[in-house]
């Protein structure tokens, strides 16, 4: 039989056992959201392979046509699509996370499960949307007959997706817990994620910039780090391990904090909500 | 045997008027250390020091008028909400209902919103697949099942949500006022499912104001009163003790003042007793006035306000053509409501005295709050929630 007690304060934990015990839930989260998501649109889940593919004609449009970036030798689409996968991973993850337990207070206000199955599964509802517009990213790749070192592809790719995912975790988590609290994010968001769009290399090349200062910042920056790897594919360029290894331990640290913080606000949500 | 829930010296304290309350803004946090302590933030306690036992198979009844602390103890049993202080000690997986259909989405069909429900209710994914039949059986909406849920009807909606709630099987049930839902024939099936529920051997713990709900699916209950027990005996024993709580002050005193024409005494006498006063039924409100010296043209009305303090109904005596009422001395008067309208909430009274020939108002004052409560009225399928109306007016539908 199963023995708990409700207490004022419990012990911290990350609650990791709960979590697999409610697992079916960030199936039906996810499941739901997605599903929602692209349920009154006439082309449905193909929103979801369209709208990288518009961003990278726009962006192929303005930074390789006008603008003449250099794209590390490959072709700009191929360039921008590397980035923009990653980037989409971590862009939508933040926004659907952090307004997530805004949009479920309902529930969060009527039943128990471990309320970290919200943001997580927010952030997994971004990850389906990726594996989608992978189908682009493949056409892409044989449209431009762009050269891929396969042993790279399968090592590389998952390792930069995990980064991004990671990270992604990490902050989306902080902010749904903050979210709660200070609605104030919710307004402050679209501005930080545009400003993050810009200041990661996500659009041009890390080489552009020169300052030193930038470069130790762009190391320690794991979105930076993980849109290098997915790059490396097929540039052909040597990965910056160090760059990756800083970034990873970022991501990790972060991954933590915003647990931590979530663990240790959450028995007040469904009070602020 | 050992008690399947131990609630020990549970309470919980809301703050009041305290910024802290609801929306805080990141500005105000910055600002606080620059701000001085709100002085005595008010708290409020909606608990307590809780401390009741429940034994496997008891099924326990939660009565108490509205703000006792009844939603905010479940909510605390669910894990919803911590208490502030005192412990728990759960003896069994818990499944709450403090709302049917939690998590329905709109924009899924009935049947996917089955598997959704079901899921955030604590059910495993064979645990549904097992019971769908069931559970779409038990609902009758098998015909809508591939239709998005914002066709369905409240109704449906309902029947469907609760349908789902039935086949949960934990070892405790917790249920919140979700039986005033569906209409006459599915509240039986629902009590009966309950019934049956409860005598399989799991632990119930039943909210409701629909008394005869609780005294028939209960033995026991526990009388919630401003956050405290006040009493945890046999059902009829508290339902006893419940209704005779209602003896609270309804007769107003107002002192005389000198010189002066005064109401000095407001009695509203309730169809129920003391302050609860049953819609449909008949509400009498008695008034003793003061004349100094002979006063012609004496006007004297009341307004009903609800609990927004908006006036919802008036009511008035001219003196003009009767010339009983205006005579030095003490007067009584009153005025009787055989059928009152007004839905369930809380209302005070508010009196005005006044002259009408020179236009002069003597007094005004508020007093006797009542509560009106949907007694023998048969509920709508969405039951009697708070706020759906002011009053209701008879009509014929055709």
């Amino acid at each position: 039989m199963t023995e708990y007690e409700i207490k004022a304060k419990n012990k911290f934990s990350f609650g990791l056992a709960e979590l697999i015990q409610y697992r079916e839930l960030f199936y039906f989260f996810t499941w739901r959201d997605v599903k929602v998501k692209y349920k009154q649109a006439a082309l449905g889940i193909l929103w979801a392979i369209l709208q990288p593919l518009i961003m990278m004609l726009m962006f192929t449009l303005i930074f390789s046509k006008a603008l003449k970036v250099s794209s590390d030798g490959i072709p700009y689409p191929v360039f921008a699509i590397s980035g923009l996968l990653i980037w989409n991973i971590f862009s939508n993850g933040l926004m659907n996370s952090a307004n997530s337990m805004v949009n479920n207070a309902n529930i969060i206000k009527k039943i128990y499960f471990p309320r970290l199955i919200i943001p997580m599964s927010a952030i997994l509802t971004a990850l389906v949307d990726f594996l989608f517009a992978l189908t682009i990213y493949v056409a892409i790749l044989i449209y431009y007959h762009q050269g891929v070192d396969f042993l790279k592809l399968i090592v590389y790719l998952p390792l930069s997706l995990l980064i991004t995912v990671v990270t992604t975790f990490g902050l989306g988590t902080f902010l749904a817990a903050l979210n709660v609290k200070y609605r104030d994010f919710q307004y402050l968001l679209p501005f930080m994620i545009q400003f993050l769009l810009f200041a990661n290399p996500v659009l041009y090349s890390a080489k552009a910039f020169t300052n030193p200062i930038i470069n130790t910042i762009m190391k320690a920056n794991p979105i930076a780090s993980a849109i290098q790897l997915c790059r490396s594919v097929f540039t052909g360029q040597q990965v910056d391990w160090q760059g990756v290894a800083i970034g990873g331990s970022v991501a990790i640290v972060l991954f933590f904090t915003g647990i931590y913080t979530f663990r240790k606000t959450e028995s007040y949500f469904a009070d602020l909500a | 045997m050992k008690p399947i829930l131990e609630v020990q010296h549970i309470t919980k304290e809301f703050k009041i008027g305290a910024k802290q309350e609801r929306y805080l803004s990141l500005r105000d946090a910055l600002a606080s250390p620059f701000r001085k302590k709100e002085e005595g933030a008010n708290t409020f306690r909606a608990l307590d020091d809780v401390t009741f036992e429940v034994m496997p198979g008891e099924s326990i009844g939660i009565i108490g008028r509205n703000g006792a602390g009844k939603s905010t103890l479940l909510k605390i049993l669910s894990k919803i909400t911590p208490p502030s202080s005192g412990k728990i000690i759960c003896r069994g997986r818990v499944a709450s209902l403090l709302e049917v259909g939690t998590g329905f989405h709109p924009e899924l069909s009935g049947r996917e919103n089955i598997f959704m429900n079901g899921s955030i209710l604590g059910m495993r994914k064979f645990e549904i697949t097992k019971h769908f039949d069931s559970i779409v059986d038990f609902s009758g909406v098998e015909k809508f099942l591939d239709t998005p849920l914002k066709r369905y009807s409240s109704g449906m909606q309902l029947r469907l949500a609760f349908a789902v709630a039935a086949f949960l099987e934990p070892e405790i049930l917790i249920i919140d006022e979700v039986l005033a839902v569906g209409d006459a024939e599915f509240q039986k099936k629902c009590l009966g499912k309950m019934d049956e529920v409860s005598k399989s051997g799991r632990t119930v713990l039943f909210v409701s104001h629909d008394l005869s709900a609780v005294s028939t699916l209960t033995k026991k209950s526990i009388f919630l009163d401003k956050g405290k027990v006040k009493q945890f005996d046999t059902t009829p024993a508290v339902i006893q003790a419940y209704s005779s709580n209602f003896t609270q002050t309804n007769i107003h005193y107002q002192d005389a003042i000198e010189g002066k024409p005064c109401i000095t005494k407001v009695e509203v006498v309730t169809s129920e007793g003391g302050v609860l006063q049953g819609n449909e039924k008949p509400l009498t409100v008695n008034f003793e006035i003061q004349l100094p010296q002979d006063l012609s043209g004496m006007a004297l009305s009341l307004q009903i306000f609800n609990h927004l303090n908006q006036p919802i109904t008036y009511n008035w005596y001219f003196d003009e053509g009767d010339l009983l009422k205006r005579n030095k001395g003490a007067h009584n008067m009153s005025i009787r409501f055989d059928k009152i309208k007004l839905y369930q909430g809380n209302y005070f009274v508010r009196v005005h005295l006044a002259e009408t020939v020179t236009k002069t108002k003597f007094q005004q004052f508020d007093c006797c709050p009542f509560e009106i409560a949907m007694l023998d009225k048969k509920a709508p399928e969405w039951g009697w929630q708070n706020n759906v109306c002011q009053y209701i007016e008879e009509g014929k539908w055709s």
